[in-house]
């Protein structure tokens, strides 16, 4: 119990302190989660879409598997992508291992199924609405797919939260194809991790604390731009 | 949008193409970074010979295949038959002794197996093999374990036979030690990683000071015949001073608690 105050105080002392080594943590945990998260919806927003305006044999099928790769077990990725970019293996020409592109691929496979899953979801309601009409109009497929990506904004917004959070609070798979170099690769969550292991209960804490706040701050940034609840917008 | 994805790829790139010229990357093993001596000696390594060392903290196993797989330049490990088949099998060029430690078998402080009064290292994993009280293994074939294996080979006993009392967690050695603290349970541990941690508990070390126990590690450059991306000049660079007079120097007043806690050994 005293370990979690002594840990809230040191928090709130590396954060009005400005320590170097925390910032540069911190920033580089952003860094990482958020270009996944980029890649991430470059890939998964057109995708959901095509599966709901589409009909093929397979549709069924791949939601299916789109659902159940939400679980996709981070370690695995990160044995995965390690074996892919390991010097001896197919991609190791590279020299991506140990680098923070290597972790950037990895939370990328962890949450694009994820974030096409949810995406998928809404605009799956949403088409229900808007089929006749789309059709009626005459519209072609890409315009169909820009209307439901458009008009479910919101719900994508919700998407990448999802995704932020399952990429940022990840351990598993960046500890394998990072390293936790200091200085290189070392993120916010492999720091709690080394410090655990060091038995600095309070430190590896303190740096748990920094962890909720900025997620904390990146959801409040997201609905403070998107101004959602606010009158006349919905 | 097209542009945003080409901005990207560039970066991706020019994120790759810089990280090279002068970076070293080493794996070594946890209990040189968890007892802190990497952050005593590396960066003197790095500003007296203008490298960027990159360290990739991990036990002896997986320290030995990724430097098979060539991920690293060099690798810093305490297994001798492993590092000596290393050596055999090609993969480095050879095996540099650089200092040694020791292991020391931690207990709860009522030490109920009762082996403070054990007279050999031996004798006190006998003791241990008879009263089968909780008994944390690091289960990671990391070298502490191997070392581990090797003592209960030399008693005749095998671990299974312990019962549900024998912990074996696959952990490293900071995260093992915090679970023989929550268990009160022994636990075989190099002395520096212990001396540097932070939550001790109810444990103390109960045996110590066997030959047994001598813990050596070495330094074991990749070949490039193997792999030939190895920086092999820069990797001898850090071997040369590895051995130096300041690296003695540095390794052997590296204290914690008053205690001195390697030994530098090179030659």
């Amino acid at each position: 119990m005293n370990e979690i105050l002594q840990g809230l105080a040191q928090a709130f002392w590396l954060i009005v302190s400005l320590d170097t080594e925390l910032i540069t943590i911190s920033l580089r945990s952003l860094y990482v989660t958020l270009t996944a998260l980029l890649v991430s919806t470059i890939i998964a927003f057109p995708l959901a879409a095509l599966i709901v305006v589409t009909r093929f044999r397979f549709r069924r099928f791949v939601i299916t598997i789109l659902n159940a790769l939400m679980g996709l077990p981070p370690v695995v990725v990160g044995l995965l992508v390690y074996i892919l970019f390991s010097r001896s293996g197919p991609l190791g020409v590279l020299g991506l291992l140990y680098t923070t592109s290597a972790m950037i691929i990895a939370q990328a496979i962890i949450i694009t199924p994820l974030i096409t899953s949810v995406a998928h979801q809404s605009m799956q309601g949403l088409w229900a609405d808007y089929r006749d009409l789309l059709i009626s109009i005459n519209t072609s497929k890409p315009q169909r797919i820009g209307t439901l990506m458009w008009d479910s904004r919101r719900a994508l917004i919700t998407a990448c939260l999802a995704g932020f959070g399952r990429g940022i609070g990840e351990v598993g798979a960046i500890m394998i194809v990072g390293g936790n170099i200091d200085n290189a690769t070392r993120v916010l969550t492999t720091a709690i991790s080394l410090e655990t292991s060091r038995g600095d209960f309070s430190l590896a804490l303190a740096l748990g604390f920094v962890l909720i706040s900025l997620a904390l701050s990146v959801s409040f940034a997201t609905h403070w731009f998107g101004k959602t609840e606010r009158g006349g917008l919905w | 949008m097209i542009r945003i994805l080409f901005a990207s790829a560039v970066l991706f790139f020019v994120q790759i193409n810089t990280a090279t010229a002068n970076q070293v990357r080493l794996a070594v093993t946890s209990s040189f970074h968890n007892s802190g001596l990497s952050d005593h000696l590396i960066p003197h390594v790095e500003t007296d010979l203008k490298l960027d060392i990159q360290l990739v903290v991990v036990g002896t196993g997986q320290a030995i295949k990724l430097g098979q797989n060539g991920d690293v330049d060099a690798i810093l490990v305490h297994s001798k038959p492993d590092e000596e088949e290393f050596v055999k099998t090609g993969f480095a060029k050879h095996r540099r002794q650089i200092m040694f430690n020791e292991y020391v078998i931690l207990g709860p402080s009522t030490d109920p197996a009762n082996i403070r009064l054990a007279n050999s290292l031996l004798d006190a994993f006998r003791r241990l093999s008879k009263v089968k009280t909780n008994f944390v293994s690091r289960g990671d074939l990391s070298g502490t374990h191997k070392k581990e294996i090797e003592i209960w080979k030399k008693i005749n006993f095998k671990p299974e036979k312990y019962g549900k009392n024998y912990l074996s967690v696959g952990s490293n050695m900071g995260k093992a030690i915090n679970i023989a603290v929550a268990f009160n349970a022994y636990i075989l541990s190099d002395k520096a990683t212990w001396l540097n941690h932070k939550n001790k508990g109810n444990l103390i070390i109960q045996f110590e000071g066997d030959q047994l126990l001598h813990n050596q590690y070495s330094f074991l450059p990749i070949s490039k015949k193997r792999h030939s991306h190895i920086k092999s000049k820069l990797v001898e660079k850090i071997e040369d001073w590895l051995v130096s007079e300041k690296s003695k120097n540095l390794i052997n007043s590296y204290i914690i608690e008053n205690k001195q806690v390697f030994t530098f050994n090179a030659n």
